[in-house]
């Protein structure tokens, strides 16, 4: 049994965990990075497409370049790293957080730390998630299974592909597949709006010419031994026209139908989950109720750029840094999600610093305003052109944004409110 | 590629008499020597010029496992012949793989359990809900007792958990005694009548509206696909000829023997025969020219909620029974998982394991009347099982129009409960027709106790990777499994990504395999040398992979 003694471990090694591993060291703090597969880098490995980094690098990278890139500045910056390393369990022991894995090359792990960073990442949702009935044929696959087979292994996953939900996911397969000669039937989404990125709906369906079909679902899959068939009905004002199905044949059916945080250590734990995001309910330094533990990247919401992501997994890493020094603020806000919120990320705001808070729209619509509200008093609004649910937004609140910061201490039950009208 | 088949005797000329197999025979059968696929007895011809010598190293290694010993003894005649190998055919071999005799166990899948014994509720039924006037109860009765010595010497999952019947009307309170009396009557031990408060303190997560039930602590669960892997580890452990992928079609008696014919043209002969091929009985049946009965499908639909679920009861809950069904039940099942079903519709075609919308809605809409906080996005996956259905009782006896065969047909529920049961009766059935048996002095009842990543403490398992480091690389992380645990499965001759995941459970959490997929796709084409377009689900045209970058 390895045993070993770091101020901070982070599990996973994706854009998340090496950004906020990156930043404790460069506070000068010891951190461990550990990552169950041979190599660094994450989900992004396997994104060959570009895309990122433009917030981050101001220029378009690919997936694995940009993973490189931050790789280089956590490794240079001194973060030591165990890869093929797999966290089984996280627990207390003495006031200490200590994580157990296990890895090939060195038998069992026991590493006692004072902080640990959660960035774990997500995983797909699959067909059992949303229920499509139906045989049970091979050839359906999650989106990033596909792209994982195609991209790094070099293996077509089928010839003739129907791709269910509109995911951005999804539709980069689209166009991946196509590149590499398979045939795209289409995209079948359930909404009325796609739920990918718009430049992925132009640069992946129409200059490929593939159909997308918005408001259907998909209510069979059928083949004995391979698929053979996806039959796909269309939804009007709500109600499913079983009597306006119709099939689509293919031998190969791609799910891209969201992402979920992978939060079974974080619960084992005992880290409560927020149930509108899946991923744990963070204070406004991004800390677990467990003290100590931090989340950031798709293991605390599924966000929709890796520049978010890194951005915030320095926020975590900065915050954990914080919390080692014995630092913590003197006083936090609870954040309500307003109308038209789906959930407000972190869940608390310190009313004496910068606070950014990112939050997804439960709403389509144009001209619409973001609105932070104080005991009722409208305290900041944003103009925004659009929103809708599949594009996060985000928000600063600072200690210019609350009014009054003395009655605020007196009366701790002051509630802020986020809404979007 | 070509093959060569072992035996000479391979016309397929069925003798006169025999009957035809559902109409498949009506294409002509493959020349045994075109035979792309090594079937599990081919043998392969000398690598030609030309062959991709890796290919025929590979075909050759998969295929040798099984063949071994059937091809040194290629015209030996078998003792017994068992067609099927459910939990059924599996208990009857390892029961006859106790004594001294020759028995092969045939099955046309791939694998063994790809049959109803797959998927079913999991259940060791708690002996209370059929009169003993049937077969099938005293079956059920015997069988139930029997789990605990199989589960020692087998190393399957299996726990005695109990069951609860809840009612949640006045009326239903009357059945609840009903099934208290016939439990009694039954002899069951421990069953107990339980007031509303005795219910909710037993499972706090049913229905405020529960008003009373019954409660059967020796009812338990099991998972059924590991109890065939095992049993038939077992049997083979003790001698038994396992050959996959031998559809039995044709059966003609020839010097007081039976010669089995497969759809693939392959021969098997045996003195006796046992019939436990599940929906298929019938067809096989009418092929002895033995008797003529109608199996028919009845199917059952599941949903499978993630481990993580609320919802979970620590007890099977059953709702009060209707004349024709135990009705949709909520099952922790042995790995933490809930299933809640099955359905009960009848179907006309034995290959449809498709799940329907509508039946599935009807299942969260039962099952919650029982336990309200079951919840949707608990969902993992659906599935369906069919019950081989004829009659009210299970069929098993001796065939009263041909010699030496035993009919075991109609095994719906409670057939995993009764199976221990039914081996031991299809044995005294075989005695009984003048079998003769003698008991091996070095039979072994135990099987290797395959190490668990999932089972582990990190301690155990740096123990454990000390000696093999394949224990240290988890490959499916929702259920922990090891790399290890998946190469032993592949060695035992699981070599599909269902067999691996029935055998191991690497897939079947609640990724569904999203994340290990490929990394098990790699596993089984380095340990086999499978080319990627070899790769299936579960054999037959369930091929995973369609070409190369
Ligand atoms: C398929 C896909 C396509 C995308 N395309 C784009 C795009 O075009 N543009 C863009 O800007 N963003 C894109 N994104 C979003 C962005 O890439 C991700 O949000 C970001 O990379 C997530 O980083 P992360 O570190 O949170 O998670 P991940 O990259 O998933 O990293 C999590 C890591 O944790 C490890 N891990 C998990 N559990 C354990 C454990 N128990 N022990 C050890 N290690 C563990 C995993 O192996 C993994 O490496 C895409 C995302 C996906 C999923
Ligand atoms: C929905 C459902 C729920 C159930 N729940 C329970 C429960 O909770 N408890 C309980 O005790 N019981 C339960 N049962 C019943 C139980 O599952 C069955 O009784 C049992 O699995 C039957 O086993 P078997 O071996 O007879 O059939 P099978 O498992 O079907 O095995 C027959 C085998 O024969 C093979 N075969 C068929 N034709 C040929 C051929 N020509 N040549 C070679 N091989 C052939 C098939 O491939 C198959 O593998 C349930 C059943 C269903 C469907």
């Amino acid at each position: 049994m390895k045993q070993l003694k770091f101020d901070a471990v982070v599990i996973g090694g994706g854009a998340a965990g090496m950004s906020a591993a990156a930043e404790l060291r460069s506070r000068g703090y010891s951190a461990l990075v550990i990552e169950r597969e041979e190599e660094l880098g994450g989900i992004l490995l396997q994104c060959i497409h570009n895309g990122f980094g433009l917030i981050e690098f101001n220029e378009e990278l690919s997936g694995p370049e940009f993973a490189q890139r931050i790789e280089e500045r956590a490794v240079a910056l001194g973060i030591e790293t165990l890869c093929g390393t797999t966290v089984l369990e996280i627990r207390r022991e003495g006031g200490f957080n200590v994580v157990y894995g296990v890895s090939s090359k060195h038998g069992g792990l026991r590493v006692e730390a004072r902080a640990v960073v959660l960035a774990m990442g997500c995983r797909e949702r699959n067909r059992g998630n949303i229920r499509i009935p139906g045989s049970r044929p091979s050839g359906v696959y999650t989106a990033g299974l596909a792209q994982r087979l195609v991209n790094i292994d070099g293996y077509l996953p089928g010839k003739d592909v129907v791709i269910i939900g509109s995911g951005d996911i999804g539709l980069i397969m689209a166009r991946r597949l196509s590149w590499s000669g398979c045939k795209v039937h289409g995209v079948v989404e359930i909404l009325p709006y796609p739920s990918g990125l718009t430049r992925n709906i132009v640069q992946c369906l129409e200059d490929f010419g593939i159909p997308l079909y918005l408001s259907h679902l998909t209510t069979n899959i059928r083949g004995k031994d391979r698929v053979k068939a996806v039959e796909i009905t269309p939804v009007e004002n709500g109600a499913v026209r079983f009597d306006k199905s119709f099939e689509i044949p293919c031998d190969t059916v791609l799910l891209s139908v969201g992402l979920v945080p992978e939060n079974e250590l974080s619960r084992g734990l005992g880290v409560e989950i927020n149930p509108a995001t899946n991923g744990p309910w963070v204070d406004s330094r991004l800390m677990t109720n467990v003290p100590g533990v931090f989340a950031c990247g798709n293991v605390l919401h599924v966000h929709d750029l890796v520049d978010y992501v890194a951005e915030e997994a320095r926020r975590a890493g900065a915050c954990a840094a914080q919390w080692l020094a014995g630092d913590s603020p003197s006083r936090e806000l609870r954040l309500k999600t307003g109308s038209n919120v789906r959930y407000l990320n972190p869940a608390k705001v310190d009313p004496d610093r910068e606070n950014k808070i990112y939050l997804r729209s439960m709403v389509v619509k144009n001209s619409a305003v973001l609105e932070v509200r104080m005991d009722g008093k409208v305290v900041k609004s944003l103009k925004k052109a659009h929103v809708q649910p599949s594009e996060m937004l985000s928000l600063t609140l600072g200690p210019k944004d609350f009014a009054d910061p003395g009655q605020m201490s007196a009366n701790q039950a002051v509630q802020v409110e986020i809404a979007i009208v | 590629m070509k093959f060569e088949a072992p035996g000479a005797a391979y016309s397929l000329k069925p003798a006169a008499g025999t009957t035809d197999w559902a109409g498949r025979l009506g294409r002509p059968a493959r020349p045994v020597e075109a035979c792309e696929k090594p079937g599990s007895v081919y043998i392969l011809k000398k690598p030609a010029a030309g062959d991709n010598i890796q290919d025929v190293a590979a075909t050759t290694r998969k295929a040798a496992r099984t063949t071994e010993r059937y091809m040194t003894n290629r015209a030996e005649v078998y003792d017994v012949a068992i067609i099927g190998a459910g939990v059924c055919g599996a208990n009857i071999a390892r029961k006859l793989s106790q004594y001294e005799l020759r028995v092969a166990l045939l099955e046309k899948e791939i694998d063994v359990s790809l049959g109803t014994s797959k998927a079913n509720s999991g259940i060791v039924h708690g002996g209370f809900h059929d009169n003993k006037k049937y077969l099938k109860a005293r079956l059920e009765l015997k069988g139930a007792l029997m789990f605990e010595r199989l589960h020692e010497e087998l190393d399957f999952p299996f726990e005695r958990c109990g069951i609860v019947v809840v009612a949640l009307h006045e009326d239903e309170l009357r059945t609840i005694e009903q099934l208290y009396l016939q439990g009694v009557e039954n002899g069951v031990i421990g069953i107990e009548m339980c007031s509303r408060e005795r219910m909710l303190e037993l499972e706090p997560k049913l229905s405020p509206d529960t008003m009373g039930g019954l409660y059967a602590p020796s009812g338990g669960i099991v998972e059924p696909y590991r109890f065939v892997f095992s049993l038939v580890e077992s049997a083979r452990k003790n001698g038994v000829d396992l050959i996959t992928e031998f559809a039995a079609a044709l059966a003609r008696r020839k010097d007081d023997e039976w010669i089995l014919t497969a759809l693939d043209g392959r021969e098997i002969r045996a003195r006796y025969v046992v019939n436990s091929a599940g929906l298929f009985a019938d067809t096989l049946s009418k092929a002895f020219g033995a008797e003529d009965f109608t199996i028919k499908p009845r199917k059952g639909e599941y949903y499978l909620l993630d481990k993580m679920t609320r919802a979970k009861p620590n007890r099977v809950v059953f709702p009060v029974p209707t004349a024709v069904s135990k009705g949709m039940l909520i099952i922790p099942t042995v790995e933490g998982t809930v299933l809640i079903g099955p359905t009960a519709s009848a179907v006309e075609d034995k290959e449809d394991f498709s799940t329907t919308r509508q039946e599935l809605e009807k299942i969260l809409q039962s099952a919650r009347i029982m336990i309200p906080s079951i919840s949707e996005t608990d969902v993992i996956t659906s599935f369906a099982g069919l019950r081989p259905t004829c009659g009210e009782d299970f069929i098993v006896e001796l065939s009263a129009k041909v010699p030496h065969l035993v009919q075991v047909a109609a095994i719906q529920s409670p057939g995993l409960t009764a199976s221990p049961a039914i081996g031991e009766y299809v044995k005294d059935l075989l005695k009984k027709d003048g079998l003769r048996l003698v008991e091996k002095p070095d039979w072994d009842p135990y099987v290797d106790k395959v190490r668990r990543a999932r089972d582990l403490s990190p301690w155990e398992l740096d123990e454990m990777v000390a000696k093999d480091p394949a224990y240290g690389d988890i490959v499916c992380r929702c259920e922990r499994v090891s790399e290890a645990e998946i190469v032993q499965a592949i060695r035992a001759g699981h070599s599909t990504l269902d067999g691996i995941k029935y055998v191991t459970r690497a897939q079947m959490g609640r990724c569904q395999g999203g994340f290990c997929a490929y990394k098990i796709i790699k596993i089984l084409m380095r340990e086999t040398g499978m080319s990627y377009e070899e790769v299936t689900k579960r054999g037959g045209g369930s091929y995973v992979l369609r070409g190369e970058l």
